[in-house]
């Protein structure tokens, strides 16, 4: 008991709570904006290798790291845009589009990697972003290590949660995308564009996706390995569900996750005489399943999900 | 502006042929990435056909890559028909192949004709239990079963290793994470001496058709597709819907769990945590290639072999990256809905957009 006791009052354990949460809070983000518009995204798993590979390669090739950034950002832009198409455009049924955009973008994903890098047995590595050093405060006890010795792309999350959260509670604009999601006639009865919205969300919700599997080639490793996202991305289509499609809640959903990856990892060490690991690396998955069974219920799903809109038929 | 009406008369020979097409579109378009990779476009293509027709041992590991690929076809099919979304074909094949293996190896014996049937039934029901688990969580408490069944992949391979690691590992594996071989008496037979082609195979084709007479023309399978059409109406009319979607998940859980069996008992002999190359996943591309017919479903299965087991050959003739093979397959998903869409809507383009109102 006292060890786990010691587990909640270290600064390791919660640096690494953040750390772990970080790409979970792109990715919930991301879902999150393409659900508020009403087209449900299962392309994230693919997408999440799409900027893990481009965004690693951008690097490897020569761009600086927020080169690379960008690059993955776009090219998470770009299969949100054919996802879009599928979806908003054609009206295609969004779960079997978002699993052809995750099987496509991963082995275009791979293939790219390994037609550039053919015979290598150990994957090169790039510099990748380092903890922050903020004078004073990164040398703050306990804060310290915790907020301010991650890498700027753990603050880029954030910030972006904060941005999420300002554009859908404060500006028309949100109120139009949350429209969208629930009533597009209205949005279309205000004049308003029900494709321009839905494709916009789809492709903003994609490119930060991408930045979730930027996150763990970037700034988590420094190298690009096949398998490397491992469900995050699915991980995160339960964890929005579960945060009720608010951008506060997502955040809070992902740091709790991240919490208990990081409890699982410590407890390993503790435990691992007695129980297989197997059954802690079980358990990520296991508590996204629970989460999204204790919400089910009451989830106030955006009114339109899944359902394609065409003008001028009704 | 674009407009989008729907066609008034569909043809069924356009709706049939759509996925000939968007196949044959998607190994067109492979085009793209082997000029990206530098590689001779033609004689690739060439070798990708030798790699499936240049030699009996070629067709028959065609046929051989296929078995798996129609069982989870068709637990996809079969699924989607109800619109259960059944993600979870990996996780269910994985099931059925542990069964397999823990009734299979020493724990009971006796002659082929019994113990063939029992792992099949038992690796079915197993794979069975591992659709059912997400299907109850749908019914009871509305959770997602895309979610639930994709974790659940995740999970179960985990347990595999575990089990690998653990109860199943063979002593005699050299410290391999490997189960005991399979008893002779419950190896599926080979079909041709000295190939790899197995009885699997014809039980596949064997299980698409009775899926077909099951769907087509059965009680049971007009719930199905009642449910899978409008599943308020379905209701209306006194169909008991949740217990179709149980029926359903079962049914499509076994027929993936079918698919680990066949692998494993008709192909490996024992169990490693890499058995499947993403069959339970590539399923669901195979049943919509098939227009979710199970029927269909055997056409598909052949061509997504042909493209792997191709592609395979191909990528080591010239050494371009056998990845290929996915994008190929995973094109073909995309053309075959896009084709789907232009078989059912006119795409006119007007000079300018009027204002109906």
């Amino acid at each position: 008991m006292m060890d786990i006791l010691n587990i909640f009052l270290s600064d390791s354990f919660w640096a690494a709570s953040l750390r772990i949460a970080t790409p979970l809070i792109f990715g919930v983000l991301g879902a999150l904006l393409c659900e508020r518009a009403g087209v449900l995204n299962l392309g994230i798993e693919g997408i999440f290798v799409v900027g893990a590979m481009t965004g690693w390669m951008a690097v490897w090739l020569g761009a600086n790291l927020w080169g690379g950034i960008i690059i993955a950002a776009m090219a998470g832009g770009l299969f949100g845009l054919f996802h879009a198409i599928l979806t908003v455009i054609f009206g295609l049924s969004q779960h079997v589009s978002g699993l052809g955009i995750t099987l496509f973008a991963s082995s275009a994903a791979s293939f790219t990697y390994r037609t550039a890098l053919p015979q290598v047995s150990s994957p090169p590595r790039i510099e990748p972003f380092r903890a922050l050093d903020i004078p004073i405060l990164s040398d703050l006890p306990f804060i310290g290590p915790v907020l301010f010795q991650q890498t700027a792309m753990t603050w880029l999350a954030l910030f972006l949660v904060a941005v999420v959260w300002w554009v859908m509670e404060k500006t028309a604009l949100g109120v139009a995308i949350k429209a969208v999601g629930d009533n597009p006639e209205a949005v279309n009865a205000q004049g308003l564009s029900v494709v321009k919205l839905r494709m916009g969300s789809v492709i903003a919700g994609s490119a930060l996706m991408a930045l979730g599997g930027a996150f763990l080639t970037m700034s988590a490793f420094d190298a690009f390995f096949f398998g490397m996202v491992n469900g995050r991305g699915w991980i995160c289509i339960a964890l929005v569900i579960f945060a009720s499609w608010q951008p506060g809640k997502a955040l809070m959903g992902a740091l709790l996750f991240g919490m208990f990856d990081a409890l699982q990892v410590r407890l390993q060490t503790e435990a691992g005489a007695f129980i297989p690991g197997q059954v802690f690396l079980m358990a990520p998955y296991v508590l996204s399943i629970i989460a999204l069974v204790i919400v089910a219920r009451k989830a106030d799903y955006p009114r339109a999900l899944l359902t394609p809109w065409f003008k001028g038929q009704r | 502006m674009m407009q989008i009406t729907p066609k008034e008369n569909q043809s069924q020979w356009v709706s049939s042929g759509i996925p000939i097409i968007a196949a044959v579109l998607a190994l067109l378009l492979a085009a793209i990435p082997l000029a990206f990779a530098g590689a001779p476009i033609l004689e690739a293509y060439g070798h990708m056909i030798k790699g499936v027709f240049g030699s009996l041992f070629n067709f028959t590991e065609m046929l051989t890559r296929a078995t798996p690929l129609i069982f989870t076809g068709l637990a996809a099919a079969i699924a989607f028909r109800a619109k259960l979304w059944n993600i979870g074909g990996e996780g269910q094949f994985y099931l059925g192949a542990m069964a397999a293996v823990w009734v299979g190896t020493g724990m009971i014996d006796g002659p082929p004709a019994l113990m063939i049937p029992l792992v099949l039934f038992v690796g079915a029901f197993a794979g069975g239990l591992g659709m059912l688990g997400p299907a109850i969580l749908k019914t009871r408490f509305g959770a997602d079963e895309v979610v639930t069944s994709l974790l659940l992949n995740f999970i179960i391979l985990i347990f595999v290793q575990m089990m690998l690691e653990g109860p199943l590992k063979d002593p005699m594996g050299l410290g391999w994470p490997q189960s005991e071989p399979i008893v002779d008496n419950a190896v599926l037979p080979q079909l041709i001496t000295r190939m790899r082609l197995h009885a699997g195979f014809v039980l596949a084709i064997g299980t698409a058709i009775i899926a077909y007479i099951i769907l087509a023309m059965t009680v049971w399978g007009f719930k199905i597709r009642a449910v899978g059409e409008n599943a308020a109406a379905a209701k209306h009319a006194g169909i008991g819907v949740n217990r179709t979607y149980l029926a359903v998940a079962m049914a499509s859980g076994a027929l993936a769990g079918m698919a680990g069996v066949s692998e494993v008992a008709g192909l490996k002999g024992y169990l490693t945590a890499d058995l499947s190359a993403g069959f339970g996943y590539t399923g669901i591309v195979v049943a919509m290639l098939a227009g979710l017919s199970p029927l269909g479903v055997i056409l598909a299965s052949l061509y997504v072999a042909s493209v792997f087991v191709g592609a395979d050959s191909m990528s080591r003739a010239i050494g371009v990256s056998s990845f290929i093979a996915d994008l190929i397959v995973s094109m073909s998903l995309i053309c075959v809905l896009l084709g789907g869409f232009f078989a059912r809507f006119n795409l006119t383009f007007a000079k300018k957009q009027v204002d109906t109102k």
